[in-house]
C-alpha cells in the first residue's frame, strides 16, 4: 500500500529521467542517509545500544564502508563494462602505497642524471586523492591489454598486476621508506586542521567519502560513458559498430574504477588499518571485492553495498556463533567450518539468483507494488 | 663453460619444474574444453587427493599392511574420494549452473574450493604430511664435461615420466574410447552433443572425475616434494599463466606452457633476479603471460577465437 507510484506524475524530462524517480525511494534513502551522517554518531557518542562499545564502529561499519567503496569500484569494470579484474587489491595497494609515499614526501635519487626529484610531504586529503590518480594512472597501464583480450583471459592478465605489485611493495624497500619490518605507519590525519582520531570521526571521514564517491559514480553510469561501458559489456564487436570507441571506453572504465579503488585502498590503510603490511591487499582482497560485486549484484551501485556487507558480515557471525550458542568446537573446526558455510552458502546463491541481491530487491520492489494483489 | 654448464642445469631444473605446473593445468584444461567452466578448485582438489591418499597411507602402514599394498589400497581410497567429489560437484553445483555466464561458473568454483579446503581438512587434518612415494635425491650428470657435473633430481625425472604417460594416456582415451569421443562431442556443442542422445551430466561427471585423478597424480608428485599442506592449493594459481600460454583449450599446449614457464622463472630469478631484489619468481609467470596474451590471444596452441554477432 505504501509503495505506490499512483499520483506522483512527471511533468518535465528532467524529473523522468532523475536518479530516484519514486518518491517513497527518495524518502527511504533520506532515512538511510540520515541514520548514516546524524543517527550512528549520535548513539556512538553517547554509547547507546547497540554502540555500547566502539566494537560494532570499528570491525564492522568502518571496513563495511571501505570495502564498499572498493566494491563500488570494481563493479564499475566488471559489472557495467564487464572487463573481469582479479587485480583489485593491487589496485587497492598502489592507492594506499601512493598516499603513503606522498604522505611522507617522495624522494628519487636519479644519480646518473644528476638530480633528484623530491616532493615534500602533502596534506593527508591530497595524498590520499592522489593516490587514487596514481592508481587510475596503473589501471590504465593494466587496461591495455583488454583491448585484445577479454573475459576470463583478462583475468589472468590482471593477476600479473596483483602478484606484480604483491611483489614489489614487499621486496622493493623504497616503497616502505626502508622500513626493516616492512609495515608501514600512516601519518596522523589531519584534514586542513581538524585531526581525525575516534573511531566516530574516522567512521563519519570514510562516509563522506563513500557518499560522494557514490554519488559521482551513481552519476557516471547514469550518463553518456556509463552507457558506453554498458554498450561494450553487452557486445563489444556490436558496440564499435554504432560508433562506440573501445580504447576509451574500455580505459575510462579501468581508470574511474582503479581510482575510486585506490581511494577504498588509501582509506583501508590510513583510517582502518593505521599501520600496515602487503599481505592486508592480497589476492584473497582482490576475490572477496569480486564475490561482493557478483553476490550483491553486478552492474548495480547498491548491489556493491549490500555484497560488501554480506561477504564482511557473514564470516564474522560465523567466527563468533559457535561461541554465543556455546557449542564445544575448537577454533580451529570453526574456520574449517567457516570455509565450508562460507563455500556453500556463495555457491548456493549463485545458483537461486545468479544476479545478486539487486535483483532480489528490485523483484520484491515489483511485488512491494501491487500488493496485496499477486498480479 | 663453467657459466654454460650452470645455465644447462638452471634450464633443467626448470624444465622439469615446469613438468609439475602442468600436471595442475591438465586439470584445468580438461574442465575448460568440456564444460567451459573454468575451475579454481582444481588446487584444492590436488590438496584433497593429496590428504586423502597420504592419510590413508600413514594409517595402513602403521596397521601392519606391506608398502606396496597399502600404496595400492591408499590410491583406490583416493580414487573414491575423488569420484566422489565429481559427483557431488556435477550435482550440486555445475548442473544447476549449466548455461550462466563465465564469470558465475568461475566464482562459484571458487565457492567449492572453499568448502573442499573446510572438508579436506576438517575430515584428514590440517598439518603438513611428508609423503614418500618417489625417490627424492639427486643425479650429477656430465661430470667428465662440468666441473662438479649437472644436478638432476630424480623426483623431477619420475615426475616427467608421469606426465608423458598421463597426456598419452589422455589422448588414448580422447581419441579411441567411446566416452572420451562424447566427451569430445559435449566439448564442441554441448547441445548439439545433448541432442544426438549423450547424457550431458554424465558426460560431466567424468570430466570432473578425470580432472580428479590427474588432481590425485599431481598430488602424488606434489605430496613427494613439498609434503602435503595447505599451499598446494595455490598451485591452481600458478597453472593459470600455464594455461593461457599454452592456451586454454589444448592439452599439449598445458605441457608446453609448463615447461616455458618453469624453465623461464628459474633462468629469470637465477639470472635477473639478484639485481632486483629477487624473489622474481612471485610475479615472472603473470608477466610472461600477460605478454603472449598480448601477441597471441589465444596461446600458442588454443584454438583461435571467432566472433560473430
Amino acid at each position: 500500500m505504501l509503495y505506490r507510484e499512483a499520483g506522483q506524475f512527471k511533468t518535465t524530462y528532467a524529473e523522468d529521467m532523475a536518479i530516484f524517480p519514486i518518491r517513497q525511494d527518495r524518502i527511504a534513502l533520506a532515512i538511510l542517509v540520515g541514520i548514516a551522517f546524524i543517527g550512528v554518531p549520535l548513539l556512538a557518542t553517547f554509547h547507546v545500544w547497540p554502540f555500547g562499545s566502539d566494537y560494532l564502529l570499528w570491525a564492522i561499519l568502518l571496513p563495511f564502508l571501505i570495502l564498499a567503496l572498493a566494491a563500488i569500484g570494481t563493479n564499475i569494470l566488471v559489472g557495467y563494462c564487464g572487463q573481469i579484474s582479479l587485480g583489485s587489491g593491487a589496485f587497492m595497494a598502489i592507492g594506499a602505497y601512493s598516499a603513503y609515499k606522498l604522505a611522507t614526501g617522495v624522494h628519487i635519487p636519479l644519480a646518473s642524471l644528476g638530480f633528484a626529484i623530491a616532493i615534500p610531504p602533502l596534506p593527508v586529503l591530497a595524498s590520499i586523492l592522489l593516490g587514487g590518480l596514481m592508481s587510475a594512472g596503473v589501471g590504465i597501464l593494466f587496461g591495455i591489454p583488454s583491448l585484445r583480450i577479454k573475459g576470463l583471459y583478462l583475468a589472468v592478465a590482471t593477476l600479473a598486476a596483483q602478484f606484480f605489485f604483491d611483489w614489489a611493495f614487499l621486496r622493493l624497500p623504497w616503497f616502505t621508506n626502508y622500513a626493516p619490518s616492512g609495515s608501514v605507519n600512516a601519518p596522523e590525519l589531519d584534514f586542513f586542521g581538524v585531526v581525525v582520531r575516534t573511531p566516530v570521526e574516522r567512521y563519519l571521514l570514510c562516509l563522506l567519502f563513500v557518499t560522494v564517491l557514490a554519488v559521482l559514480a551513481k552519476n557516471l553510469v547514469r550518463g553518456n560513458l556509463g552507457r558506453q561501458w554498458m554498450a561494450i559489456r553487452d557486445m563489444d564487436i556490436a558496440a564499435e559498430l554504432i560508433g562506440i570507441r573501445p580504447l576509451y571506453a574500455k580505459l575510462t572504465a579501468f581508470a574511474v574504477s582503479s581510482f575510486i579503488i585506490g581511494v577504498a585502498g588509501a582509506l583501508w590503510g590510513f583510517v582502518y588499518l593505521g599501520s600496515w603490511e602487503p599481505l592486508a591487499f592480497s589476492i584473497e582482497r582482490s576475490l572477496d571485492l569480486l564475490f561482493m560485486v557478483i553476490i550483491g549484484g553486478l552492474g548495480s551501485i547498491m548491489g556493491s553495498f549490500i555484497g560488501a556487507a554480506f561477504i564482511l558480515i557473514v564470516p564474522i557471525l560465523l567466527n563468533v556463533l559457535p561461541t554465543e550458542l556455546g557449542l564445544p568446537l575448537s577454533t580451529q573446526t570453526i574456520t574449517h567450518l567457516q570455509f565450508i558455510i562460507f563455500g556453500s552458502l556463495i555457491c548456493y546463491l549463485l545458483i537461486k539468483e545468479p544476479h545478486g541481491f539487486a535483483r532480489l530487491i528490485s523483484i520484491g520492489k515489483e511485488k512491494l507494488r501491487l500488493w496485496p494483489f499477486p498480479y | 663453460m663453467i657459466a654454460f654448464g650452470q645455465f644447462l642445469e638452471v634450464l633443467i631444473g626448470g624444465l622439469m619444474s615446469g613438468v609439475l605446473y602442468s600436471l595442475v593445468a591438465l586439470g584445468f584444461v580438461l574442465i575448460f574444453k568440456a564444460s567451459g567452466v573454468f575451475n579454481y578448485a582444481q588446487g584444492a582438489m590436488v590438496l584433497l587427493a593429496g590428504l586423502a591418499l597420504v592419510r590413508a597411507l600413514d594409517l595402513l602402514v602403521a596397521n601392519g599392511f606391506p608398502l606396496w599394498v597399502a600404496v595400492v589400497l591408499a590410491i583406490g581410497f583416493a580414487a573414491v574420494i575423488m569420484a566422489a567429489t565429481a559427483w557431488l560437484i556435477e550435482r550440486f553445483v555445475i548442473g544447476p549452473l549449466v548455461n550462466q555466464d563465465a564469470l558465475t561458473l568461475f566464482m562459484s568454483t571458487i565457492g567449492v574450493t572453499f568448502v573442499i579446503e573446510g572438508v579436506a581438512e576438517m575430515i584428514f587434518g590440517s598439518d603438513v604430511y611428508p609423503l614418500r612415494l618417489f625417490p627424492t635425491d639427486a643425479w650429477f650428470l656430465f661430470e667428465g664435461l662440468f666441473p662438479g657435473g649437472i644436478l638432476v633430481n630424480k623426483l623431477d625425472v619420475w615426475g616427467a615420466l608421469i606426465a608423458g604417460i598421463l597426456v598419452g594416456g589422455l589422448a588414448i582415451f580422447f581419441q579411441r574410447t567411446k566416452t572420451g569421443r562424447a566427451l569430445r562431442a559435449v566439448a564442441d556443442d554441448h547441445l548439439a552433443a545433448h541432442s544426438v542422445g549423450i547424457p550431458i551430466s554424465w558426460i560431466w561427471f567424468v570430466v570432473w572425475l578425470v580432472a580428479g585423478l590427474v588432481a590425485l597424480v599431481a598430488a602424488t608428485v606434489w605430496g613427494t616434494k613439498l609434503g602435503v599442506q595447505f599451499s598446494i592449493t595455490f598451485l591452481a594459481l600458478k597453472a593459470l599463466p600455464v594455461l593461457i600460454i599454452g592456451g586454454l583449450t589444448s592439452i599439449p599446449g598445458a605441457i608446453v606452457g609448463g615447461l616455458i614457464v618453469g624453465a623461464g622463472e628459474k633462468i629469470a630469478e637465477v639470472y635477473l633476479g639478484p639485481s632486483i631484489g629477487g624473489g622474481i619468481e612471485y610475479w615472472f609467470a603473470y608477466v610472461l603471460a600477460l605478454a603472449v596474451l598480448l601477441v597471441r590471444p589465444q596461446g600458442l596452441f588454443g584454438e583461435r577465437i571467432i566472433e560473430r554477432i
